[in-house]
């Protein structure tokens, strides 16, 4: 292996490395944020049942 | 400005400095007379070596905050930043290799400056590999805390290495004389450079790692009240 050759490698590998992780925790991001938006609206649906069956509970009532 | 736009605008500026760090490496600076053109792996070899000094400084000071604190936030500072070190601890050792075998004519000496090194970077393989088994309880944060604390008194060893023990590593930034070894002033702007693109790029991805992590534990704590909320549905 010529010198340039070290070197050519050296670069190379610090930019797949950087450019790898950057890769990992943007996929890592776009799944979290997909699994929070999904957990978000079960909860919504949830308050809004729990609301709706309130309404209907205090309807019966009166 | 929301943190999305400073993230962006981090990432910019992380990629112009970079640009303008790779130009000044590969056709700016000088060739150095000894070592020749393998010399100039050193201008990102350094950077590295700099932001995962730096990141493991802040996994100690984040482990400090949450063992004083308790707050989650710390820990999630504490993870981002000891596995963006980790990242760059091993470009350091991997770079540091490939400089050596044409300069040494080895990959790898037990010179003291490496050794530490080596020892460092499985300090926080230690650190990373604690907190994937202790998941997500306060336990794992509490000791991945004071792993890190731990871990982070062999990084002013790495540093004076070069000076309490005999060592074949170069002492380039202040040597065993005082001064510095870069020779031209042009090694010094492209070295700065080099030190301003890295620090931006570690403070970009410690950002995208740590709203990563900030979510994940946001994520569990909705988990845990969606739990609740259908326990409570049920009954």
């Amino acid at each position: 292996m010529d010198n340039l050759s070290y070197l050519f490698a050296a670069y190379a590998i610090i930019f797949a490395v950087i450019f790898g992780y950057v890769l990992f925790i943007w996929r890592r991001q776009v799944a979290l944020e997909a699994e929070l938006r999904a957990m978000e609206a079960r909860m919504r649906a949830l308050d809004d049942a729990a609301g709706a069956a309130k309404a209907a509970a205090s309807r019966s009532s009166s | 400005m929301n943190g999305r736009a400073v993230r962006l605008g981090l990432g910019l500026v992380t990629l112009a400095l970079m640009l303008a760090a790779l130009y000044m490496v590969f056709v700016y600076v000088p060739t150095e007379a000894e070592q020749g053109i393998v010399q100039r792996i050193f201008y990102f070899h350094v950077p590295c070596a700099w932001v995962a000094f730096a990141s493991f400084a802040l996994v100690a000071i984040a482990g400090v905050f949450y063992l004083w604190l308790g707050q989650q936030v710390w820990d999630d500072l504490g993870y981002a930043a000891a596995e963006s070190g980790m990242v760059f601890c091993t470009l350091v050792l991997v770079t540091g290799s490939i400089w050596a075998k044409p300069i040494w004519g080895a990959w790898w000496t037990w010179d003291s400056r490496l050794t530490t090194t080596l020892i460092l970077w499985l300090l926080y393989g230690g650190y990373l590999m604690l907190r994937a088994m202790a998941g997500d309880s306060e336990q794992g944060a509490r000791f991945g805390a004071v792993v890190g604390i731990v871990a982070a008194i062999d990084v002013p060893i790495v540093i004076v290495s070069v000076r309490l023990w005999r060592t074949i590593h170069p002492a380039v930034l202040v040597t065993r004389q005082g001064g510095h070894g870069l020779e031209d002033p042009r090694m010094v702007a492209t070295l700065l450079v080099s030190l301003a693109a890295f620090t931006a790029l570690f403070i970009w991805i410690l950002c995208l790692r740590f709203v990563t992590l900030r979510m994940r534990t946001r994520l569990g704590a909705l988990a845990r009240s969606l739990a609740l909320a259908e326990a409570a549905a049920q009954d």
